[in-house]
């Protein structure tokens, strides 16, 4: 067993688990978009990144790929893990902002402009479909091929595949393509309900219960009134 | 040739040797590595053969082809032993005037002999001349003795002489202890402790390991590894063998990048007759240690130079960086432990070994021991190799090795660390060179590239370059990385074209912060230095771009006009022939005028024009 | 264009059947028929057991690869840090000027391909224009069209 602490906690983990392993395990929310349990972590979207180590050493790795160190500091939410995380959003909307995903993730971080121009290319390179063909599907059909700024997936030659089986698998989990967004009258969706819900609970309690951006965790916003 | 099997064949080798080289030849070197093939050494040599023959003095005259000497400013050059004397830019024509006034008459030829271009003072001898006087060449030097294609001559200027006190005197961890001591630093860019590498390599518990020589150089505008490797390829390997021993590695790798044929021409043929003579392969000099070397050709991918990928590569597959831990120290090449060195600090190794580590650690500074290669290029006067202590300052390279800048102008910044580095200005000329200090001034070490810049360079362009190159070069995979450098190069792109706005330069700051917080593997964590940099020193220079809408140094297109000076225009019509766009109307002996809505800025008539008539505004 | 696969099994031969050997193996392919056929990549990945995609990921990742076929003369500007600061892109510029494509293109008769690179580590000589292997030194906006005369001479060879 490694101990490490995260956020102040001190936890126990397996060896060979990643941060976010270890953190899904205790409860504790990191956001992810090219993580899938099912499937080997990427690393490619940055969205779990956390801050390791303290002072000048301290640097922010993504959590999805890092392995527990006995006596590892990590702290999920500090102002540069939060500043990173805003400005990944903001990439990403820039690329796929119809996607309800990336929607959903700016609303609760906060990430309320985009500042670069709209390309509407709705992929963001996370990966998912690739694994999910060569990993899942077992077909090995499509893949990244270029690089930087030509970076893209697709099939050999970009022709039709011969291993491909129509699976539908990388549709499936794709999350730029999974639900595009509705409008602001759909019942449950998050953005709607990140924008009118005010956190109650600062009523009742010294500080904020849901760490600022899990809105309706602690229960109390979504169980009472909201009091202006 | 026989294989030498252990420490007194090699001892009685070295002594034939000595006796062989002792008798005072005249001897001819000419530089010929890859710059100086392209300047037409290859045409000086065939000359000096040819007069050679016809004087029939072949026997008493040697004329060795060498790597490169590192005044490429001054190819081809060529130096005439005992006396070291130097003569430059040489046209085949010139040899038969050296051999008869010089070698046979024993007489300087005046117009062949290197001027100072501010003093105008001129020099017979190599050791007077100011690039080299101030230079510290331990590993460079021996470029002007060694014919990287004749193993016997690395071996007459102590080639292999450390791996034999190695492999007979040394245990593995006291070697690593004397790189240690030395205080060697990793020279491919980061400056990693090489000893404590090594020493992590050679505790890991697995006993099949690796070590690889990094040789991708990528960094534009560097090629002090090119030149090691054409010019003295054994030097490199020598290192390596030291180092595969102290940490118990027997197979090496050579990743050399595709873009140096001549680098890896003379590497294979190294490691061929290394093997014939019994320095690689199996019980090497009768002490039981096995190693073996190959050599692996890039393919054209910048981030290879990047020591996960570069395991990619050569495992095979799409060059990606990988997520460390696991270091390579501890699963790498294959999985299995690896250490990748540099190719300048794979050099270094033996002549820490003979010299001893004492004495290597007196040279350079408190933190960064040693010398380092530089290519001192771009506007200055002396382009060139350049090897000085760490510790010296960046006015005495530029203006007493480099010679100041070409044509008199202004310097402006000397960029250093290539895409991953900055720009350092005028106002630190006087900033020792090493590594915490470079970093300190917003820049980095790098591989040793080092690009000065004079007036009429825009940082705006410099900064678009680098990010264009980056976003080129990325592998793509880390979000922070890929879109970060292309958004950043979309803004600073449209600075440079007129287009910028109030708070572009807030928003790439924001960026920027987020793109080296984010990413990965040291491309991304980098690629915001250029901007960074250039904005720290330069920011008018941005600002002037918004805010006024112009090019302060002439170079931004959309925001400069080509402009025919009424006062000195002759009518020529030498820029009217040339203009691709017929953009210029004017008649003989009458003024030029340059319609401004044709003209696309191709700078084809100032090139043209004989008079200085054409400037920019 | 008819490619023997013949060669295609003596360079796959000559490597043995080592995943690890891939991008030695395309870059002989590369060499052999200045570009990458798609029939060459089926026969490696058949021989290798890679999945096609794998190969045609690696076949575009790197820059030494080009899956479409090369002019019988590449022209490559330098465009490294040194080369451009002395004038690198006007030189692109004119050549793509004068010969109609952009880089990364080859001209329609198949005789020329423009690619940049990005440092030959010739600074000195700076602006650097190599072609078919020759070095042409401090390359000046008014040389290029000597430079493309030069070979456009030798079509007819």
């Amino acid at each position: 067993m490694v101990k490490l602490i995260i956020n102040n906690l001190e936890v126990e983990a397996q060896e060979g688990w990643t941060i976010l392993e270890t953190a899904k395990f205790y409860g504790l929310e990191i956001p992810t978009l090219c993580y899938h349990e099912g499937l080997t972590p990427y690393g490619g979207c940055r969205l779990c990144l956390v801050e390791i180590g303290e002072g000048k050493k301290s640097k922010l790795v993504t959590s999805c790929t890092y392995p527990v160190e006995e006596g590892l500091i990590v702290r999920t939410d500090t102002k540069r893990v939060i500043q990173a995380r805003r400005m990944m959003i903001e990439l990403m909307l820039s690329v796929a902002p119809y996607s309800k995903v990336i929607q959903d993730l700016a609303s609760k971080f906060g990430v309320t402009k985009v500042r670069f121009k709209p390309r509407n290319e709705e992929c963001i390179l996370c990966g998912l479909c690739v694994r999910m063909c060569h990993e899942q599907m077992d077909a090995q059909a499509i893949g990244f091929v270029n690089r930087g700024k030509d970076l893209r997936i697709t099939t050999p030659f970009d022709i039709r595949s011969e291993r491909c089986r129509l699976c539908g698998g990388c549709i499936y989990i794709c999350p730029a393509c999974q639900l595009r967004c509705q409008g602001p009258e759909t019942e449950t969706a998050l953005c709607n309900a990140c924008l009118t819900i005010e956190p109650t609970c600062l009523d009742y309690y010294d500080e904020l219960q849901c760490w600022m951006y899990n809105a309706g965790r602690c229960g109390t916003c979504v169980r009472e009134e909201p009091k202006k | 040739m026989k294989k030498i099997n252990n420490t007194s064949e090699f001892n009685d080798l070295k002594r034939k040797i000595e006796e062989s080289k002792s008798n005072q030849k005249t001897t001819i070197t000419i530089s010929s590595g890859t710059c100086g093939l392209a300047r037409g050494s290859n045409h000086i040599i065939k000359a000096f053969q040819e007069e050679l023959k016809k004087q029939r003095i072949e026997d008493k005259v040697e004329l060795k082809i060498t790597g490169c000497h590192g005044f490429c400013e001054v190819e081809p050059n060529i130096v005439i032993f005992p006396d070291e004397i130097f003569y430059q830019k040489l046209e085949p024509k010139d040899v038969k005037e050296i051999i008869s006034e010089t070698i046979l008459g024993h007489k300087i030829i005046d117009r062949l002999l290197y001027t100072d271009p501010q003093s105008n003072q001129k020099f017979i001898y190599k050791k007077e001349i100011p690039f080299y006087k101030k230079q510290k060449r331990l590993l460079l030097e021996n470029n002007l003795f060694v014919d990287p294609t004749e193993i016997e001559d690395f071996l007459a200027v102590e080639g292999y002489t450390a791996l034999n006190k190695v492999l007979t005197e040394l245990s593995p961890e006291q070697v690593i202890e004397i790189i240690k001591k030395s205080g060697l630093r990793g020279r491919g860019g980061a400056g990693f402790p090489t000893g404590r590498k090594w020493e992590i390599t050679r505790k890991a518990k697995i006993k099949e390991k690796y070590i690889i020589c990094n040789a991708d150089e990528g960094d534009p505008g560097a090629y002090m590894d090119r030149s090691l490797l054409e010019g003295n390829p054994h030097s490199v390997i020598e290192g390596m063998i030291i180092g595969a021993y102290a940490i118990g590695a027997s197979k090496g790798y050579i990743y050399v990048r595709d873009e140096y044929p001549l680098a890896v021409e003379n590497v294979t043929r190294a490691i061929q007759q290394a093997k014939e003579y019994g320095f690689l392969g199996e019980n090497i000099l009768g002490s039981n240690f096995d190693f073996d070397i190959e050599i692996y050709k890039g393919a054209g991918a910048f981030v290879c130079g990047e020591e996960t990928a570069l395991i990619g590569s050569i495992e095979g597959k799409r060059g990606v960086p990988r997520q460390r831990p696991p270091y390579p120290a501890q699963k790498g090449l294959f999985g299995k432990p690896t250490n990748i060195n540099n190719v300048e600090t794979w050099a270094n190794v033996p002549l820490i070994i003979n010299k001893g580590p004492e004495w290597y650690s007196k040279i350079g500074t408190n933190g960064s021991k040693g010398t380092k290669i530089f290519s001192l290029v771009g506007k200055i006067n002396n382009t060139g190799l350049v090897e000085v202590p760490m510790g010296m300052t960046l006015r005495e390279i530029i203006y007493e090795i480099g010679g100041g800048i070409l044509g008199g102008k202004e310097f402006k910044a000397v960029q250093t660390g290539g895409p991953s580095g900055g720009c350092i200005p005028k106002e630190l000329l006087d900033l020792p060179i090493d590594f915490e200090s470079l970093t300190e001034a917003g820049s980095i070490m790098g591989s040793g590239g080092m690009i000065v810049m004079d007036e009429n360079t825009c940082m705006v362009d410099v900064a678009k370059y680098f990010l264009n190159f980056l976003r080129e070069e990325s592998c793509g995979k880390c979000l922070s990385c890929r879109e970060g450098t292309q958004r950043m190069w979309e803004i600073v792109r449209d600075i440079s074209e007129g287009k910028g706005k109030e708070g572009d330069i807030e928003l790439l700051e924001e960026l920027a912060e987020a793109v080296k917080d984010a990413s990965m593997c040291g491309l991304g964590q980098t690629a915001a230095n250029p901007v960074l940099s250039t904005l720290r020193y330069f920011r008018d220079e941005y600002e002037a771009h918004i805010k006024e809408k112009k090019c302060p140094a002439g170079v931004c297109k959309d925001l400069i006009q080509y402009f025919i000076l009424e006062d000195k225009c002759t009518g020529c019509l030498a820029c009217i022939k040339v203009c691709p766009q017929e953009a210029i109307s004017g008649e003989l002996k009458k003024l030029h005028i340059i319609d401004q809505n044709k003209c696309i800025k191709c700078g084809a008539c100032v090139e043209a024009c004989r008079f200085d008539a054409i400037i920019i505004k | 264009m008819d490619i023997s696969t013949n060669k295609v099994n003596s360079i796959l031969e000559k490597y043995g059947i080592q995943k690890k050997a891939l991008i030695s193996i395309l870059q002989e392919i590369q060499a052999e028929y200045n570009y990458l056929p798609q029939e060459a990549l089926i026969r490696v990945s058949e021989a290798l057991n890679i999945p096609l995609i794998d190969i045609f990921g690696v076949a575009t990742f790197y820059k030494a690869f080009s899956l479409k076929p090369r002019g019988r003369h590449t022209i490559t500007v330098c465009l490294g840090t040194a080369c451009h600061v002395r004038g690198g892109p006007k030189i692109v510029e004119e050549f793509e000027r004068n010969l109609g494509i952009k880089v990364g293109e080859t001209t329609k008769d198949n005789e020329f391909s423009l690619e940049t690179v990005n440092c030959l580590g010739c600074c000195a000589i700076g602006p650097v224009v190599v072609v078919d292997g020759e070095y042409h030194a401090k390359t000046t906006i008014g040389k290029v069209k000597t430079i493309l005369k030069k070979y456009q001479k030798r079509k007819g060879e």
